[in-house]
Protein backbone atom coordinates (compact mmCIF):
# COMPACT_ATOMS: atom_id res chain seq x y z
CA UNK A 1 0.00 0.00 0.00
CA UNK A 2 1.24 3.45 -0.82
CA UNK A 3 0.00 6.51 1.01
CA UNK A 4 0.39 10.06 -0.22
CA UNK A 5 -1.41 13.24 0.75
CA UNK A 6 -3.99 11.34 2.79
CA UNK A 7 -4.91 8.96 -0.03
CA UNK A 8 -4.17 5.24 0.18
CA UNK A 9 -3.38 3.23 -2.94
CA UNK A 10 -3.64 -0.53 -3.26
CA UNK A 11 -0.81 -1.61 -5.57
CA UNK A 12 -1.02 -4.70 -7.77
CA UNK A 13 2.07 -5.25 -9.90
CA UNK A 14 0.76 -7.18 -12.89
CA UNK A 15 4.11 -7.73 -14.52
CA UNK A 16 7.33 -8.66 -12.79
CA UNK A 17 10.04 -11.27 -12.97
CA UNK A 18 12.51 -13.24 -10.91
CA UNK A 19 15.07 -14.32 -13.45
CA UNK A 20 18.45 -15.95 -13.67
CA UNK A 21 20.35 -14.69 -16.67
CA UNK A 22 23.82 -15.27 -15.22
CA UNK A 23 26.43 -16.92 -17.47
CA UNK A 24 26.09 -20.21 -15.54
CA UNK A 25 22.55 -20.49 -16.99
CA UNK A 26 23.49 -19.83 -20.62
CA UNK A 27 22.95 -22.68 -23.07
CA UNK A 28 26.18 -23.86 -24.70
CA UNK A 29 26.39 -22.54 -28.24
CA UNK A 30 23.66 -19.93 -27.58
CA UNK A 31 25.73 -17.65 -25.36
CA UNK A 32 25.55 -14.81 -27.83
CA UNK A 33 21.74 -14.73 -27.65
CA UNK A 34 21.54 -15.26 -23.88
CA UNK A 35 24.06 -12.48 -23.32
CA UNK A 36 22.44 -10.19 -25.89
CA UNK A 37 18.99 -10.63 -24.38
CA UNK A 38 19.95 -9.66 -20.84
CA UNK A 39 22.19 -6.82 -21.99
CA UNK A 40 19.30 -5.48 -24.04
CA UNK A 41 17.09 -5.55 -20.91
CA UNK A 42 19.85 -3.89 -18.92
CA UNK A 43 19.99 -1.05 -21.45
CA UNK A 44 16.28 -0.46 -20.82
CA UNK A 45 17.05 -0.05 -17.12
CA UNK A 46 19.13 2.94 -18.24
CA UNK A 47 15.90 4.75 -19.10
CA UNK A 48 14.99 4.98 -15.41
CA UNK A 49 16.45 7.49 -12.91
CA UNK A 50 20.23 7.11 -12.48
CA UNK A 51 19.96 6.32 -8.77
CA UNK A 52 17.90 3.21 -9.59
CA UNK A 53 20.43 1.64 -12.00
CA UNK A 54 22.12 -1.67 -11.14
CA UNK A 55 25.38 -3.18 -12.30
CA UNK A 56 25.03 -5.74 -15.09
CA UNK A 57 26.25 -8.48 -12.76
CA UNK A 58 23.54 -7.74 -10.19
CA UNK A 59 20.99 -7.42 -12.98
CA UNK A 60 21.86 -10.85 -14.37
CA UNK A 61 21.05 -12.55 -11.07
CA UNK A 62 19.48 -11.05 -7.95
CA UNK A 63 18.51 -12.74 -4.71
CA UNK A 64 15.17 -13.60 -3.11
CA UNK A 65 16.01 -10.99 -0.46
CA UNK A 66 16.57 -8.34 -3.13
CA UNK A 67 13.23 -9.23 -4.68
CA UNK A 68 11.31 -9.02 -1.40
CA UNK A 69 12.95 -5.75 -0.46
CA UNK A 70 12.66 -4.04 -3.85
CA UNK A 71 9.08 -5.11 -4.47
CA UNK A 72 7.21 -5.51 -1.19
CA UNK A 73 9.22 -3.50 1.33
CA UNK A 74 10.47 -0.48 -0.59
CA UNK A 75 8.31 -0.88 -3.68
CA UNK A 76 4.85 -0.39 -2.05
CA UNK A 77 3.50 -3.49 -3.86
CA UNK A 78 0.63 -5.33 -2.09
CA UNK A 79 0.05 -8.07 -4.62
CA UNK A 80 2.02 -9.22 -7.61
CA UNK A 81 1.93 -11.79 -10.34
CA UNK A 82 4.96 -13.44 -11.85
CA UNK A 83 4.95 -13.71 -15.60
CA UNK A 84 6.88 -16.80 -16.50
CA UNK A 85 9.34 -16.48 -19.36
CA UNK A 86 10.96 -19.71 -20.47
CA UNK A 87 13.43 -18.95 -23.29
CA UNK A 88 14.90 -22.41 -22.77
CA UNK A 89 16.68 -22.28 -26.12
CA UNK A 90 18.97 -19.71 -24.53
CA UNK A 91 18.80 -20.32 -20.76
CA UNK A 92 19.42 -23.86 -19.47
CA UNK A 93 17.01 -23.64 -16.52
CA UNK A 94 14.79 -21.13 -18.30
CA UNK A 95 14.90 -17.35 -17.95
CA UNK A 96 12.24 -17.57 -15.23
CA UNK A 97 10.08 -20.63 -15.63
CA UNK A 98 7.08 -21.51 -13.50
CA UNK A 99 8.96 -23.84 -11.13
CA UNK A 100 11.67 -21.26 -10.52
CA UNK A 101 9.00 -18.63 -9.87
CA UNK A 102 6.82 -20.90 -7.75
CA UNK A 103 9.72 -21.53 -5.38
CA UNK A 104 9.11 -17.99 -4.10
CA UNK A 105 5.39 -18.41 -3.48
CA UNK A 106 5.85 -19.79 0.05
CA UNK A 107 8.36 -17.09 0.91
CA UNK A 108 5.85 -14.37 0.01
CA UNK A 109 2.67 -16.27 0.77
CA UNK A 110 -0.53 -14.34 0.16
CA UNK A 111 1.21 -11.59 -1.81
CA UNK A 112 2.45 -13.40 -4.83
CA UNK A 113 0.94 -15.58 -7.51
CA UNK A 114 2.42 -17.10 -10.58
CA UNK A 115 1.21 -17.25 -14.15
CA UNK A 116 1.99 -20.09 -16.48
CA UNK A 117 2.56 -20.23 -20.19
CA UNK A 118 1.79 -22.30 -23.21
CA UNK A 119 3.06 -22.55 -26.72
CA UNK A 120 0.87 -24.02 -29.47
CA UNK A 121 3.95 -25.58 -31.04
CA UNK A 122 4.11 -27.99 -28.06
CA UNK A 123 0.86 -29.66 -29.15
CA UNK A 124 -0.71 -32.33 -26.95
CA UNK A 125 2.18 -32.39 -24.51
CA UNK A 126 1.75 -28.64 -24.03
CA UNK A 127 -1.94 -29.04 -23.23
CA UNK A 128 -1.14 -31.68 -20.63
CA UNK A 129 1.53 -29.45 -19.13
CA UNK A 130 -0.96 -26.59 -18.92
CA UNK A 131 -3.41 -28.83 -17.05
CA UNK A 132 -0.65 -29.99 -14.74
CA UNK A 133 0.49 -26.40 -14.04
CA UNK A 134 -3.08 -25.41 -13.32
CA UNK A 135 -3.59 -28.33 -10.95
CA UNK A 136 -0.30 -27.72 -9.16
CA UNK A 137 -0.18 -23.91 -8.96
CA UNK A 138 -3.80 -22.86 -9.46
CA UNK A 139 -2.73 -20.45 -12.19
CA UNK A 140 -5.23 -17.73 -13.14
CA UNK A 141 -3.30 -16.50 -16.12
CA UNK A 142 -0.59 -17.16 -18.65
CA UNK A 143 2.08 -15.08 -20.29
CA UNK A 144 2.52 -15.74 -23.98
CA UNK A 145 5.56 -14.82 -26.01
CA UNK A 146 4.44 -15.08 -29.59
CA UNK A 147 7.93 -14.14 -30.71
CA UNK A 148 9.71 -16.92 -28.81
CA UNK A 149 12.00 -19.03 -30.93
CA UNK A 150 11.57 -22.78 -31.02
CA UNK A 151 13.88 -24.80 -33.22
CA UNK A 152 13.51 -23.45 -36.73
CA UNK A 153 10.38 -21.46 -35.87
CA UNK A 154 10.86 -17.81 -34.98
CA UNK A 155 7.40 -17.31 -33.50
CA UNK A 156 3.67 -17.86 -33.88
CA UNK A 157 0.30 -16.09 -33.88
CA UNK A 158 -2.75 -16.42 -31.65
CA UNK A 159 -4.80 -17.03 -34.76
CA UNK A 160 -2.79 -20.13 -35.71
CA UNK A 161 -5.16 -23.14 -35.69
CA UNK A 162 -2.81 -24.85 -33.24
CA UNK A 163 -3.53 -22.12 -30.66
CA UNK A 164 -7.28 -22.78 -30.52
CA UNK A 165 -7.14 -25.90 -28.28
CA UNK A 166 -4.99 -23.96 -25.83
CA UNK A 167 -7.40 -21.05 -25.66
CA UNK A 168 -10.27 -23.52 -25.23
CA UNK A 169 -8.35 -25.24 -22.44
CA UNK A 170 -7.92 -21.88 -20.70
CA UNK A 171 -11.67 -21.30 -20.86
CA UNK A 172 -12.32 -24.81 -19.53
CA UNK A 173 -9.91 -24.44 -16.61
CA UNK A 174 -10.87 -20.86 -15.79
CA UNK A 175 -7.44 -19.45 -16.67
CA UNK A 176 -8.89 -16.10 -17.57
CA UNK A 177 -5.97 -13.73 -17.96
CA UNK A 178 -4.00 -14.05 -21.16
CA UNK A 179 -1.01 -11.72 -21.05
CA UNK A 180 0.54 -11.35 -24.47
CA UNK A 181 3.96 -9.98 -25.16
CA UNK A 182 4.56 -8.65 -28.62
CA UNK A 183 8.19 -8.49 -29.53
CA UNK A 184 10.63 -8.63 -32.40
CA UNK A 185 11.78 -11.55 -34.52
CA UNK A 186 8.43 -13.19 -35.18
CA UNK A 187 8.61 -15.46 -38.21
CA UNK A 188 8.62 -14.72 -41.06
CA UNK A 189 11.08 -11.91 -40.71
CA UNK A 190 9.70 -9.85 -43.55
CA UNK A 191 6.48 -9.08 -41.63
CA UNK A 192 6.11 -6.53 -38.85
CA UNK A 193 6.73 -8.36 -35.60
CA UNK A 194 4.56 -6.17 -33.41
CA UNK A 195 1.33 -6.76 -35.28
CA UNK A 196 -1.54 -7.04 -32.74
CA UNK A 197 -4.24 -8.03 -35.23
CA UNK A 198 -4.21 -11.64 -34.02
CA UNK A 199 -5.36 -10.43 -30.59
CA UNK A 200 -8.25 -8.61 -32.23
CA UNK A 201 -9.51 -11.91 -33.63
CA UNK A 202 -9.16 -14.08 -30.54
CA UNK A 203 -10.58 -11.41 -28.22
CA UNK A 204 -13.78 -11.56 -30.26
CA UNK A 205 -13.80 -15.36 -30.43
CA UNK A 206 -12.99 -15.88 -26.72
CA UNK A 207 -14.99 -13.32 -24.82
CA UNK A 208 -14.68 -15.29 -21.57
CA UNK A 209 -10.98 -14.47 -21.54
CA UNK A 210 -9.18 -11.21 -20.78
CA UNK A 211 -6.34 -10.28 -23.10
CA UNK A 212 -3.73 -8.05 -21.53
CA UNK A 213 -1.42 -6.61 -24.16
CA UNK A 214 1.87 -6.07 -22.40
CA UNK A 215 3.71 -2.88 -23.19
CA UNK A 216 0.49 -1.62 -24.88
CA UNK A 217 1.80 -2.84 -28.18
CA UNK A 218 4.75 -0.42 -28.06
CA UNK A 219 6.06 0.62 -30.51
CA UNK A 220 2.71 0.30 -32.30
CA UNK A 221 0.47 2.10 -29.79
CA UNK A 222 -1.90 3.22 -32.52
CA UNK A 223 -2.70 -0.30 -33.73
CA UNK A 224 -3.21 -1.41 -30.14
CA UNK A 225 -5.50 1.52 -29.24
CA UNK A 226 -7.65 1.24 -32.36
CA UNK A 227 -8.10 -2.46 -31.59
CA UNK A 228 -8.56 -2.21 -27.82
CA UNK A 229 -11.20 0.49 -28.10
CA UNK A 230 -13.41 -2.03 -29.92
CA UNK A 231 -12.79 -5.03 -27.68
CA UNK A 232 -14.20 -4.91 -24.13
CA UNK A 233 -11.93 -7.74 -22.99
CA UNK A 234 -8.63 -6.22 -24.11
CA UNK A 235 -6.50 -4.49 -21.46
CA UNK A 236 -3.41 -2.29 -21.58
CA UNK A 237 -0.43 -3.56 -19.59
CA UNK A 238 1.60 -0.48 -18.69
CA UNK A 239 4.94 -2.21 -18.13
CA UNK A 240 7.61 -0.31 -20.13
CA UNK A 241 5.26 2.64 -20.68
CA UNK A 242 5.93 3.86 -17.15
CA UNK A 243 9.45 2.51 -16.74
CA UNK A 244 10.66 3.42 -20.22
CA UNK A 245 9.03 6.79 -20.74
CA UNK A 246 8.00 8.49 -17.50
CA UNK A 247 11.55 9.51 -16.59
CA UNK A 248 13.36 9.39 -19.96
CA UNK A 249 10.72 10.99 -22.21
CA UNK A 250 8.24 12.82 -19.97
CA UNK A 251 6.40 14.67 -22.74
CA UNK A 252 5.88 11.51 -24.74
CA UNK A 253 4.82 9.76 -21.55
CA UNK A 254 2.17 12.43 -20.97
CA UNK A 255 0.79 12.05 -24.48
CA UNK A 256 0.85 8.25 -24.39
CA UNK A 257 -0.99 8.26 -21.06
CA UNK A 258 -3.48 10.76 -22.45
CA UNK A 259 -4.12 8.65 -25.53
CA UNK A 260 -4.46 5.44 -23.49
CA UNK A 261 -6.92 7.12 -21.14
CA UNK A 262 -8.85 8.35 -24.17
CA UNK A 263 -8.92 5.17 -26.29
CA UNK A 264 -8.64 2.39 -23.73
CA UNK A 265 -9.84 4.11 -20.56
CA UNK A 266 -8.87 4.07 -16.89
CA UNK A 267 -10.86 0.87 -16.25
CA UNK A 268 -8.70 -1.19 -18.59
CA UNK A 269 -5.16 -0.05 -17.79
CA UNK A 270 -2.95 -2.14 -15.49
CA UNK A 271 0.21 -1.06 -13.72
CA UNK A 272 3.20 -3.33 -14.19
CA UNK A 273 6.74 -2.48 -13.10
CA UNK A 274 8.53 -5.04 -15.29
CA UNK A 275 10.86 -5.57 -12.33
CA UNK A 276 13.82 -6.21 -12.44
CA UNK A 277 14.12 -4.01 -15.50
CA UNK A 278 12.85 -1.22 -13.27
CA UNK A 279 12.10 -1.12 -9.54
CA UNK A 280 8.45 -0.47 -8.64
CA UNK A 281 9.21 2.22 -6.02
CA UNK A 282 9.92 5.16 -8.30
CA UNK A 283 7.23 4.10 -10.74
CA UNK A 284 4.45 3.89 -8.12
CA UNK A 285 5.48 7.15 -6.49
CA UNK A 286 5.89 8.82 -9.86
CA UNK A 287 2.47 7.75 -11.10
CA UNK A 288 0.76 9.10 -7.99
CA UNK A 289 2.61 12.41 -8.32
CA UNK A 290 2.22 12.61 -12.07
CA UNK A 291 -0.03 15.00 -13.96
CA UNK A 292 0.00 16.44 -17.46
CA UNK A 293 2.52 19.22 -18.11
CA UNK A 294 1.05 22.65 -18.74
CA UNK A 295 0.05 23.28 -22.33
CA UNK A 296 -2.90 23.22 -24.69
CA UNK A 297 -1.69 20.07 -26.38
CA UNK A 298 -2.68 18.06 -23.28
CA UNK A 299 -5.97 19.79 -22.57
CA UNK A 300 -8.33 17.42 -24.35
CA UNK A 301 -7.06 14.23 -22.72
CA UNK A 302 -9.07 12.62 -19.87
CA UNK A 303 -7.84 13.77 -16.47
CA UNK A 304 -5.60 11.65 -14.25
CA UNK A 305 -7.83 11.69 -11.19
CA UNK A 306 -7.29 10.05 -7.82
CA UNK A 307 -9.87 7.44 -8.81
CA UNK A 308 -8.02 6.74 -12.07
CA UNK A 309 -4.74 6.36 -10.17
CA UNK A 310 -6.30 3.88 -7.75
CA UNK A 311 -7.80 1.81 -10.53
CA UNK A 312 -4.70 1.69 -12.68
CA UNK A 313 -2.26 1.09 -9.81
CA UNK A 314 -4.19 -1.83 -8.38
CA UNK A 315 -7.96 -2.04 -8.38
CA UNK A 316 -8.33 -3.06 -12.04
CA UNK A 317 -5.86 -5.93 -11.76
CA UNK A 318 -7.34 -6.96 -8.41
CA UNK A 319 -10.63 -7.53 -10.22
CA UNK A 320 -9.03 -9.64 -12.95
CA UNK A 321 -7.27 -11.79 -10.34
CA UNK A 322 -10.21 -11.83 -7.87
CA UNK A 323 -8.16 -10.29 -5.07
CA UNK A 324 -10.12 -9.13 -2.05
CA UNK A 325 -9.01 -5.53 -1.61
CA UNK A 326 -9.24 -4.20 1.98
CA UNK A 327 -12.34 -2.10 2.29
CA UNK A 328 -10.54 1.14 3.07
CA UNK A 329 -8.46 0.84 -0.11
CA UNK A 330 -11.43 0.51 -2.45
CA UNK A 331 -13.04 3.43 -4.17
CA UNK A 332 -15.69 5.20 -2.11
CA UNK A 333 -18.45 3.77 -4.28
CA UNK A 334 -17.18 0.66 -6.03
CA UNK A 335 -20.49 0.00 -7.67
CA UNK A 336 -21.54 3.58 -8.20
CA UNK A 337 -19.88 6.38 -10.07
CA UNK A 338 -16.19 6.10 -9.39
CA UNK A 339 -15.27 9.45 -10.83
CA UNK A 340 -17.86 11.45 -8.93
CA UNK A 341 -15.66 12.52 -6.07
CA UNK A 342 -12.86 13.72 -8.26
CA UNK A 343 -15.20 15.52 -10.58
CA UNK A 344 -16.46 17.39 -7.52
CA UNK A 345 -12.90 18.34 -6.62
CA UNK A 346 -12.23 19.50 -10.13
CA UNK A 347 -15.26 21.76 -10.09
CA UNK A 348 -14.16 23.23 -6.77
CA UNK A 349 -10.66 23.75 -8.11
CA UNK A 350 -12.00 25.55 -11.14
CA UNK A 351 -13.92 28.15 -9.17
CA UNK B 1 30.85 20.23 -51.93
CA UNK B 2 33.69 17.77 -51.47
CA UNK B 3 33.07 14.07 -51.82
CA UNK B 4 32.69 13.43 -48.12
CA UNK B 5 30.01 16.10 -47.80
CA UNK B 6 28.17 14.69 -50.79
CA UNK B 7 28.26 11.21 -49.29
CA UNK B 8 26.86 12.55 -46.01
CA UNK B 9 24.18 14.45 -47.92
CA UNK B 10 23.23 11.20 -49.66
CA UNK B 11 22.95 9.47 -46.28
CA UNK B 12 20.64 12.29 -45.14
CA UNK B 13 18.11 11.00 -47.68
CA UNK B 14 18.03 7.53 -46.11
CA UNK B 15 15.11 7.17 -43.74
CA UNK B 16 14.51 4.71 -40.96
CA UNK B 17 11.39 3.20 -42.55
CA UNK B 18 9.77 2.54 -39.18
CA UNK B 19 10.34 6.00 -37.71
CA UNK B 20 10.33 8.08 -40.90
CA UNK B 21 13.37 10.04 -39.82
CA UNK B 22 16.78 10.26 -41.54
CA UNK B 23 19.28 7.77 -40.15
CA UNK B 24 21.77 10.61 -39.81
CA UNK B 25 19.45 12.60 -37.52
CA UNK B 26 18.81 9.47 -35.46
CA UNK B 27 22.53 9.01 -34.83
CA UNK B 28 22.63 5.62 -36.57
CA UNK B 29 25.80 6.42 -38.56
CA UNK B 30 28.58 5.28 -36.26
CA UNK B 31 31.30 6.19 -38.75
CA UNK B 32 31.66 7.19 -42.38
CA UNK B 33 35.06 7.31 -44.05
CA UNK B 34 35.87 8.27 -47.62
CA UNK B 35 39.23 7.41 -49.17
CA UNK B 36 40.91 9.61 -51.81
CA UNK B 37 40.06 6.91 -54.35
CA UNK B 38 36.34 7.21 -53.64
CA UNK B 39 36.00 4.12 -51.45
CA UNK B 40 33.31 4.70 -48.82
CA UNK B 41 32.97 2.72 -45.60
CA UNK B 42 29.87 3.28 -43.48
CA UNK B 43 29.26 1.71 -40.09
CA UNK B 44 25.64 1.56 -38.98
CA UNK B 45 24.74 1.20 -35.30
CA UNK B 46 21.29 0.64 -33.87
CA UNK B 47 19.71 1.23 -30.44
CA UNK B 48 19.61 -2.46 -29.45
CA UNK B 49 21.30 -5.66 -30.64
CA UNK B 50 17.81 -7.03 -31.32
CA UNK B 51 16.31 -4.27 -33.45
CA UNK B 52 14.09 -5.81 -36.13
CA UNK B 53 16.29 -7.36 -38.86
CA UNK B 54 13.84 -6.33 -41.58
CA UNK B 55 14.14 -2.61 -40.86
CA UNK B 56 17.85 -2.95 -40.19
CA UNK B 57 18.32 -4.53 -43.59
CA UNK B 58 16.27 -1.83 -45.36
CA UNK B 59 18.34 0.94 -43.82
CA UNK B 60 21.60 -0.76 -44.70
CA UNK B 61 20.50 -1.51 -48.27
CA UNK B 62 19.10 1.99 -48.75
CA UNK B 63 22.32 3.51 -47.41
CA UNK B 64 24.31 1.42 -49.87
CA UNK B 65 22.15 2.51 -52.81
CA UNK B 66 22.26 6.17 -51.75
CA UNK B 67 26.05 6.25 -51.44
CA UNK B 68 26.55 4.33 -54.70
CA UNK B 69 24.54 7.00 -56.51
CA UNK B 70 27.07 9.70 -55.57
CA UNK B 71 29.39 10.66 -58.42
CA UNK B 72 33.06 9.66 -57.92
CA UNK B 73 32.19 6.96 -55.40
CA UNK B 74 33.98 3.82 -56.56
CA UNK B 75 33.16 1.32 -53.86
CA UNK B 76 30.82 1.12 -50.87
CA UNK B 77 31.01 -1.03 -47.80
CA UNK B 78 28.10 -0.91 -45.35
CA UNK B 79 28.59 -2.73 -42.07
CA UNK B 80 25.85 -3.17 -39.48
CA UNK B 81 27.57 -3.25 -36.08
CA UNK B 82 26.68 -5.12 -32.89
CA UNK B 83 23.51 -6.74 -34.17
CA UNK B 84 22.32 -10.31 -33.66
CA UNK B 85 21.78 -10.78 -37.40
CA UNK B 86 24.67 -8.51 -38.41
CA UNK B 87 26.70 -11.35 -39.92
CA UNK B 88 23.87 -12.46 -42.21
CA UNK B 89 22.90 -8.93 -43.24
CA UNK B 90 26.49 -7.81 -43.86
CA UNK B 91 27.25 -10.89 -45.93
CA UNK B 92 24.15 -10.41 -48.07
CA UNK B 93 24.93 -6.71 -48.59
CA UNK B 94 28.52 -7.44 -49.57
CA UNK B 95 27.28 -9.91 -52.19
CA UNK B 96 24.67 -7.41 -53.37
CA UNK B 97 22.00 -9.88 -52.29
CA UNK B 98 18.51 -9.12 -51.07
CA UNK B 99 16.82 -9.74 -47.73
CA UNK B 100 15.44 -13.14 -48.65
CA UNK B 101 18.96 -14.26 -49.50
CA UNK B 102 20.25 -13.04 -46.16
CA UNK B 103 17.78 -15.29 -44.33
CA UNK B 104 17.08 -18.31 -46.50
CA UNK B 105 13.76 -19.94 -45.65
CA UNK B 106 12.79 -17.31 -43.11
CA UNK B 107 10.98 -14.87 -45.33
CA UNK B 108 8.06 -15.01 -47.68
CA UNK B 109 9.16 -12.57 -50.30
CA UNK B 110 10.47 -9.05 -50.41
CA UNK B 111 10.16 -6.26 -47.89
CA UNK B 112 8.04 -4.11 -50.21
CA UNK B 113 4.78 -4.70 -48.32
CA UNK B 114 6.42 -3.86 -45.02
CA UNK B 115 7.95 -0.69 -46.41
CA UNK B 116 4.62 0.39 -47.87
CA UNK B 117 2.78 -0.24 -44.59
CA UNK B 118 5.14 2.14 -42.84
CA UNK B 119 5.13 4.71 -45.63
CA UNK B 120 1.36 4.87 -45.12
CA UNK B 121 1.76 5.34 -41.38
CA UNK B 122 4.40 8.00 -42.01
CA UNK B 123 2.14 9.90 -44.38
CA UNK B 124 -0.70 9.90 -41.85
CA UNK B 125 1.68 11.06 -39.12
CA UNK B 126 3.19 13.87 -41.24
CA UNK B 127 -0.24 15.05 -42.38
CA UNK B 128 -1.40 15.10 -38.75
CA UNK B 129 1.40 17.50 -37.90
CA UNK B 130 0.63 19.68 -40.93
CA UNK B 131 -3.07 19.74 -40.03
CA UNK B 132 -2.39 20.44 -36.36
CA UNK B 133 -0.16 23.38 -37.27
CA UNK B 134 -2.83 24.82 -39.58
CA UNK B 135 -5.55 24.52 -36.95
CA UNK B 136 -3.18 26.08 -34.43
CA UNK B 137 -2.69 29.02 -36.80
CA UNK B 138 -6.46 29.52 -36.86
CA UNK B 139 -7.23 27.98 -40.25
CA UNK B 140 -10.75 26.53 -40.26
CA UNK B 141 -11.49 22.88 -41.18
CA UNK B 142 -13.34 24.08 -44.30
CA UNK B 143 -10.34 26.10 -45.42
CA UNK B 144 -7.97 23.19 -44.68
CA UNK B 145 -10.08 20.82 -46.76
CA UNK B 146 -9.89 23.28 -49.66
CA UNK B 147 -6.08 23.59 -49.55
CA UNK B 148 -3.99 22.32 -52.47
CA UNK B 149 -0.47 20.89 -52.28
CA UNK B 150 0.86 24.18 -53.67
CA UNK B 151 -0.76 26.10 -50.79
CA UNK B 152 1.23 24.34 -48.07
CA UNK B 153 3.90 26.39 -46.36
CA UNK B 154 7.30 24.86 -47.14
CA UNK B 155 8.69 22.76 -44.33
CA UNK B 156 10.04 19.30 -43.61
CA UNK B 157 6.61 17.77 -43.00
CA UNK B 158 5.01 19.22 -46.13
CA UNK B 159 7.98 18.26 -48.30
CA UNK B 160 8.07 14.75 -46.92
CA UNK B 161 4.30 14.34 -47.43
CA UNK B 162 4.75 14.98 -51.14
CA UNK B 163 7.69 12.56 -51.30
CA UNK B 164 5.74 9.85 -49.54
CA UNK B 165 2.71 10.36 -51.78
CA UNK B 166 4.98 9.93 -54.77
CA UNK B 167 6.46 6.74 -53.35
CA UNK B 168 2.98 5.39 -52.61
CA UNK B 169 1.65 6.28 -56.05
CA UNK B 170 -0.85 8.76 -54.64
CA UNK B 171 -1.65 12.02 -56.45
CA UNK B 172 0.90 14.68 -55.47
CA UNK B 173 0.60 17.45 -58.03
CA UNK B 174 0.41 21.13 -57.08
CA UNK B 175 -3.36 21.16 -57.67
CA UNK B 176 -4.10 17.98 -55.73
CA UNK B 177 -5.66 18.15 -52.27
CA UNK B 178 -3.17 19.01 -49.53
CA UNK B 179 -4.45 16.33 -47.15
CA UNK B 180 -5.57 12.92 -48.38
CA UNK B 181 -6.98 9.70 -46.96
CA UNK B 182 -5.13 6.42 -47.37
CA UNK B 183 -6.59 5.83 -50.83
CA UNK B 184 -5.57 9.29 -52.05
CA UNK B 185 -9.06 10.80 -51.89
CA UNK B 186 -9.30 14.31 -50.40
CA UNK B 187 -10.25 14.66 -46.72
CA UNK B 188 -13.49 16.58 -46.23
CA UNK B 189 -14.05 19.18 -43.52
CA UNK B 190 -16.56 16.83 -41.86
CA UNK B 191 -14.09 13.95 -41.79
CA UNK B 192 -11.27 16.08 -40.46
CA UNK B 193 -11.84 15.95 -36.66
CA UNK B 194 -12.23 12.14 -36.54
CA UNK B 195 -9.37 11.64 -38.96
CA UNK B 196 -7.15 13.97 -36.94
CA UNK B 197 -7.92 12.21 -33.64
CA UNK B 198 -6.62 8.96 -35.10
CA UNK B 199 -3.83 10.54 -37.12
CA UNK B 200 -2.46 12.30 -34.03
CA UNK B 201 -2.06 8.93 -32.35
CA UNK B 202 -0.19 7.51 -35.35
CA UNK B 203 2.08 10.53 -35.20
CA UNK B 204 2.64 10.11 -31.46
CA UNK B 205 3.38 6.42 -31.92
CA UNK B 206 6.14 7.11 -34.43
CA UNK B 207 7.57 9.95 -32.37
CA UNK B 208 7.53 7.94 -29.15
CA UNK B 209 9.23 5.05 -30.87
CA UNK B 210 11.86 7.47 -32.14
CA UNK B 211 12.26 8.85 -28.62
CA UNK B 212 12.81 5.39 -27.17
CA UNK B 213 15.32 4.60 -29.91
CA UNK B 214 17.26 7.78 -29.16
CA UNK B 215 17.26 7.05 -25.43
CA UNK B 216 18.46 3.48 -25.97
CA UNK B 217 21.14 4.58 -28.44
CA UNK B 218 22.32 7.07 -25.83
CA UNK B 219 22.47 4.34 -23.16
CA UNK B 220 24.24 1.95 -25.53
CA UNK B 221 26.87 4.19 -27.07
CA UNK B 222 27.04 7.11 -24.70
CA UNK B 223 26.50 9.51 -27.58
CA UNK B 224 24.65 12.75 -26.90
CA UNK B 225 20.94 12.17 -26.31
CA UNK B 226 19.51 14.08 -29.25
CA UNK B 227 16.11 15.44 -28.39
CA UNK B 228 13.37 14.84 -30.88
CA UNK B 229 12.17 17.67 -33.07
CA UNK B 230 8.50 17.03 -32.40
CA UNK B 231 6.71 16.78 -29.02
Amino acid sequence: MYEKDGEQYFVFDSHLHFWDASPANWVKGQEEYAKGWIECFHAYMGLGPAETHWTLEHFQKYSVEDFGSDVFEKGHVDQAVFQSTYLKDWYTEGFNDIEHNAALLDEFSGKLRVNGRWDPRDGEAGLQQLEADHAKYGIQGVKLYTAEWKGASRGWKLTDPEAVPFLEKCVELGIKNIHVHKGPTIWPLDKDAFDVSDIDHVATDFQELNFIVEHVGLPRIEDFCFMATQEPNVYAGLAVVVGGLMHARPRFFAKVMGELLFWVGEDKMLFGSDYAIWEPKWQVEGLVDWDYPAGDEFSDYPRWTTAAKKKVLGLNAAKLYAVDVPHELRLPSENGTPGARDDAQLVEGAT
Amino acid sequence: MNLEDRVLAALDTVYDPELDEPITALGFIGACTVSPRGEVAVRLRLPTPQCAPNFAYLMAADARAAVLSVAQVTRVSIVLEDHYTGAEINAALARGGDFAEAFPGETEGSLDALRELFQRKALVARQARVCQALLGAGVTPDAIAALRVADLAPGPDATRCVELRGELGLPQGADDAALVAGDGSPLSAEDLPTWLRRARLVSLSLETNGGLCRSLLHVRYGCPDQQEVAA
